[in-house]
């Protein structure tokens, strides 16, 4: 065995590239619960890739077929039922690993200096999930997928000049059809996996040439064993947090399997009702609402009804929508408080980051319901808000009254 | 600031939990809660028999197949026998004869394939098991109507009442009454004009088995899937134990 690894290592990196990323990274010892969904995030992609392979064996991207096949999967494919809640229980689980994975860079400053990079490589993975879970969601092929799909590539037509013929180029016919059923299948199951894949590469390498942010969010590189050279706070990843992520994952497990055996659905908000019915093209449905990790943001989009410089509402709520996912890229720059963690930051950012956090559930509480008068200024409300906390950011955590930071990391 | 964040993730779950409690169907009328009948098998033999004879005429169950309903306790030749009118095969699925063209002339909609419709009906006024027991059994005679029927809960229907015969037949009357916040409110109300052939609970004891059945055809595997996912929870507690406790042996050096 031994042998055989010398002969691999003579020829390919193998040990050093194990050494690097797994038994000599070392991670800072304070790790805590929020610091589970990095790597929860990475198995729940894994179930993705290979539940969605088993899929697309049995699956047909065909405006005629597809509806049946599903059914087909979930009756006549053997353990098909399993492996398709597996992978729609898995998009829901994805957004709300990355949302809280998202939301721990928010809490400890894991976005600052010098570790800028990898917030931008995780918000285009962010970017790339949101429309690996659109493509995807077309392909069931039910009303929700349908009309979903239209109300999305409709926003394109408002922007000015070319916004027609963009969404009639987005679609490849005037109405959602199976050419646009075609061409999403392609997105989602090749196009954006691969970019998908390369993006979470980035991300771990881009975080193993830094290293890891923590709790208290000072740099453990900076004390180091004048020997070894090891950081002083610092573990290997294995078999330290290995051994601590497996418990996480069985965790997760627990919960992610009790919606899979017990409620697929899941009230309705994982697997929507209506997408039971067939697309039908001639029949609207009363109420078109989005999977609910879409809604804070769909929510914004609805939230802006004024015309601008003689240009539609709708198209200034398509760019408040797009800026509203953007905005999240800057936050290494916007944020000029002399700490990382919300630990040692005053009473500012800890009010703006709840009123953000409430606004953020209210958009996407809005989002899942149909608009009235008074929902649609709470969720202009809640816009402004979510707006505020990027916007002033550079003002309140520069005059935020912080305590020091520890030389050492805490317990 | 941890405390406000719990208090909003609170608030969040309570709201998305009571979210389906609070809606109504669009015509506004409360359902009627449908018995469960998941594990009463002679109760889905029924619903099956009264599906096969009343429903699947018009209504196709394109993802079903006949030889599935082995589930229900049933042998190939019980169902070849008993069930299989539409086919030929006990292998083939609940197909009809009605071209959707046809039918649309016919009712000015094609009616819909009924394989997963008790999931289709869910809402946040209740389950598509209550839309189904509730729509079943409020059929009403209106004139307006080219079919002469209406129904509380699916209004200008396109569907006669099939089972006339067995419900009888029942007018709409509309009733004025004072609700809790002291305003008037018009309450629908049938009122029976024709007993049928079976007397109320007995029909409402047919529907809730024909529902039944409907329930168990839109997801044939759901009881299996439960017991499973028992399973599942078990084996998963046991490797929690496990890997916690390998956990806290390798963390044991780490100060």
């Amino acid at each position: 065995m031994s042998s055989l690894i010398a002969w691999i290592d003579e020829r390919f990196p193998l040990t050093s590239t194990l050494k690097q990323h797994l038994s000599e990274y070392y991670a800072p010892k304070n790790f805590n619960f929020w610091y589970f969904f990095g790597s929860l995030a990475l198995f729940v992609l894994v179930i993705q890739i290979i539940t969605g392979i088993f899929l697309v064996m049995h699956y047909k991207p065909d405006a005629a077929l597809a509806f049946a096949s599903v059914e087909y999967i979930m009756r006549d494919v053997p353990w098909g039922w399993l492996i398709r809640y597996l992978h729609s229980t898995g998009a829901s689980a994805f957004f709300i690993v990355v949302y809280l994975h998202m939301f721990r860079g928010l809490l400890y400053g894991s976005y600052r200096k010098p570790r800028e990079l990898i917030w931008i490589f995780g918000s285009l993975i962010f970017l790339c999930l949101m429309a690996e879970a659109f493509f995807g969601y077309l392909l069931p092929w039910g009303q929700m997928s349908y009309w979903g799909a239209q109300v999305i590539v409709n926003l394109f037509s408002a922007i000015p000049v070319i916004g027609p013929d963009l969404s009639l180029w987005i679609r490849g016919d005037y109405v959602i059809s199976d050419t646009t059923l075609n061409r999403f299948f392609a997105f989602h199951v090749i196009a954006i996996p691969l970019v998908l894949l390369g993006l979470v590469v980035a991300h771990l390498v881009a975080l193993h040439e830094v290293g890891s942010n923590n709790p208290d969010g000072v740099e453990i590189k900076k004390h180091k064993d004048a020997q070894t050279g090891i950081p002083l706070d610092g573990i290997p990843f294995h078999p330290y947090y290995t051994v601590k992520d497996i418990v996480g994952i069985v965790v997760f497990l627990a919960v992610f399997t009790t919606i899979v055996f017990f409620a697929p659905e899941f009230g309705g908000y994982f697997i929507e009702y209506n997408n039971f019915l067939p697309a039908d093209p001639l029949r609207t449905p009363e109420h078109i609402a989005p999977l609910w990790y879409f809604t804070p943001f769909y929510s914004i989009l609805r939230a802006v009804t004024y015309p601008l410089f003689g240009l539609d509402a709708k198209f200034w709520g398509v760019m408040a929508m797009g800026a509203a996912v953007v905005i999240i890229t800057f936050l290494p720059w916007l944020d000029r408080s002399p700490v990382k963690s919300i630990r040692y930051r005053g009473l500012i950012y800890k009010i703006f980051l709840a009123v953000f956090v409430i606004a953020f559930f209210v958009l996407g509480y809005l989002g899942v319901l149909p608009p009235t008068p008074g929902r649609t200024l709470v969720a202009q409300i809640c816009s402004v808000i979510y707006f505020a906390f990027f916007l002033l950011m550079p003002f309140y955590s520069k005059i935020d009254r912080c305590q020091p930071e520890p030389e050492r990391v805490t317990g | 600031m941890m405390h406000m964040r719990r208090i909003s993730l609170v608030s969040w779950l309570l709201a998305l939990l009571c979210l389906p409690m609070t809606g109504m169907t669009s015509t506004g009328m409360k359902l009627d809660r449908a018995p469960d009948k998941a594990r009463d098998v002679a109760a889905l033999q029924r619903g099956a028999k009264i599906f096969v004879n009343y429903c699947l005429n018009c209504h196709s169950a394109n993802y079903m197949r006949y030889n599935r309903l082995r589930d229900l306790g049933l042998t190939e030749q019980q169902i070849k026998d008993n069930l299989l009118f539409t086919a030929d095969k006990v292998g083939e699925p609940m197909t009809i004869a009605m071209r959707s063209q046809e039918a649309k002339e016919w009712f000015g909609a094609p009616p819909p394939d009924l394989t997963v419709i008790a999931r289709a009906k869910a809402s946040a006024a209740g389950s598509g098991a209550d839309w189904l027991y509730t729509y079943l059994r409020t059929f009403y005679r209106d004139d307006s109507r080219p079919t002469g029927w209406n129904n509380l809960v699916f209004d200008r229907v396109s569907m006669p009442h099939v089972m006339w015969e067995l419900q009888g037949e029942y007018g709409l009357r509309l009733v004025e009454k004072i609700d809790v916040h002291g305003e008037k409110v018009q309450l629908k109300k049938l009122e029976m004009l024709k007993p049928g052939k079976l007397p109320p609970d007995e029909y409402d004891a047919l529907m809730a088995d024909l529902v039944g059945y409907l329930v168990y055809m839109s997801e044939p595997i759901a009881e299996t899937r439960k017991q499973i996912g028992m399973g599942v929870l078990a084996a998963l507690a046991l490797l929690f134990a496990l890997t916690y406790l390998l956990k806290r042996e390798y963390w044991k050096d780490v100060h």
